[in-house]
């Protein structure tokens, strides 16, 4: 019985003032808490247990230990309600996975690896639910690739991309204008979206034939081009409202020559807001970092370029991180 | 054998008629031979149902009875008033939501001191919650 046992740890500690008293003490609350038993009800073991070996306990003493009782009540409360949150919060947590696991199903996109280009691509959501979203098209002449991220993170970003996806699902097959499609998309946003909630996205295609990259973008990070022969980065200009705020936009459309060996870099405000401490890092260590991986496949360099970032920010993402790379291959 | 078959109640309107019934309530349990941690128990779930009507509904009372089945004898104790009401009940049942303020074990917490609990409430009428507790 536990009374037993504390008066007899009780007795022994009394006794013996002893280190291993307390060790087992403490060994005795770990056994206490797993048995569910409350701080309240444990000082009434000790009340007990003390009333057993000195039967002649003063008055005052007896009466302040009851005191201390009517003390404890509302801890065990607090005890008892820190269990039943805890089983919900596990509950939570398990039901999220499996969204998580159905949004994974659900936005999987094939990179194509048999065109004119080297892809790589990695997207890491920093809470379990990914608020990033990138999606590849392939139709023999054309690779499409869009890449987009909602303003906030978590189930709410994680909901509004899987409209993205379907909205993109049931756009012809061979609609590839990038400026078509997000004005569509904007429709599409602006309608079924609360006000306050935005998405950028940046939409490209590359045709294999000419070797154009044909893009537009909505307000998108924007991305960097590499260009082999001179060995330097530039930004991708391409101006564009976010989607969701105005009602009928027009996006512009832009188109870049890619040489052999030039790249492509796309990313989301996850990869640019990365923190040292409390300093935003600087594009130019973004532009560093893939430098010094350059001479890897494109999989391998996004990959890197990741581990270098989840390093630098104490392997705990503050936004969802998305990049994508692409490189002509001849 | 003691009489227990007790039937009171009493008026809540100041914060020491709050004192009044924790007292009614530890007595009557003391007397039914609940044990010192299950009389402060019933003392702080009558304190927290005394205070929620002294604070928001200005004017109630907290009423005491003996019960008893087959097996055991208990206590049942019905806090009644007519102030507001409550409009979301399973609201103030969540877990956290008034603890996280500060404001004492909330409804949840006095569920969890007692083997029975029930409330109802409407808004504009009053609300009135009964809570049980047996000897084992």
């Amino acid at each position: 019985m536990v009374l037993e046992k504390y008066k007899n740890l009780l007795k022994y500690y009394l006794a013996t003032k002893d280190e291993g008293a307390l060790y087992r003490a403490d060994q005795f609350s770990k056994r206490s808490l797993q048995q569910d038993i409350s701080p309240d009800e444990i000082v009434q073991i000790h009340i007990d247990a003390l009333q057993d070996l000195y039967p002649d306990l003063p008055e005052e003493m007896r009466l302040s230990l009851h005191f201390l009782l009517e003390t404890m009540i509302s801890y065990g409360i607090a005890h008892q309600e820190f269990r039943a949150l805890r089983e919900k919060q596990f509950e939570l947590k398990s039901e999220i996975e499996v969204a998580a696991n159905m949004q994974n199903t659900l936005l999987n996109t094939v990179i194509p690896d048999d065109g004119a280009l080297d892809i790589g691509a990695i997207s890491v959501a920093a809470h379990q639910m990914n608020g990033d979203y990138y999606h590849f098209i392939n139709d023999q002449k054309n690779i499409g690739v869009a890449i987009a991220d909602v303003i906030g993170k978590g189930i709410p970003a994680a909901l509004c991309m899987s409209m993205i996806k379907y909205a993109l699902d049931t756009f012809p097959a061979n609609l590839s204008n990038p400026q078509t499609i997000l004005q569509l998309l904007n429709r599409v946003v602006e309608r079924n979206v609360e006000p306050g909630m935005f998405i950028t996205m940046f939409y490209g295609y590359y045709n294999q034939e000419d070797h154009l990259f044909h893009y537009s973008s909505a307000g998108h990070e924007p991305g960097l081009f590499y260009h082999a022969l001179s060995n330097t980065f530039e930004k991708i200009e391409a101006k564009g409202i976010v989607l969701g705020v105005q009602k009928d936009v027009t996006y512009q459309q832009y188109s870049k020559y890619l040489s052999i060996g030039d790249m492509v870099i796309l990313f989301t405000d996850g990869v640019t807001e990365c923190r040292r401490g409390d300093q935003f890092i600087q594009k130019e260590e973004i532009v560093d970092v893939i430098k010094e991986y350059i001479h890897l496949s494109a999989q391998e360099m996004v990959d890197q370029v990741y581990r270098y970032f989840e390093r630098l920010q104490d392997f705990d993402l503050r936004d969802d991180f998305t990049l994508i790379i692409l490189r002509r291959k001849y | 054998m003691m009489d227990n078959h007790f039937q009171s109640c009493i008026p809540i309107q100041k914060e020491w008629d709050i004192v009044a019934a924790r007292q009614q309530g530890r007595d009557f349990s003391k007397q039914i031979g609940f044990g010192a941690v299950d009389q402060a128990r019933i003392a702080t779930a009558i304190s927290e149902l005394a205070r929620n009507i002294y604070l928001y509904a200005q004017k109630g009372a907290i009423c005491f009875e003996y019960i008893e089945d087959m097996e055991h004898k208990g206590i049942k104790i019905i806090a009644s008033d007519e102030g507001p009401g409550i409009s979301d009940i399973s609201r103030v049942m969540e877990d956290g939501y008034t603890t996280s303020g500060g404001l004492g074990a909330g409804l949840p917490g006095i569920k969890r001191l007692m083997d029975h609990f029930d409330i109802y409430s409407e808004e504009g009428k009053g609300t009135e919650v009964t809570i049980q507790k047996w000897l084992r």
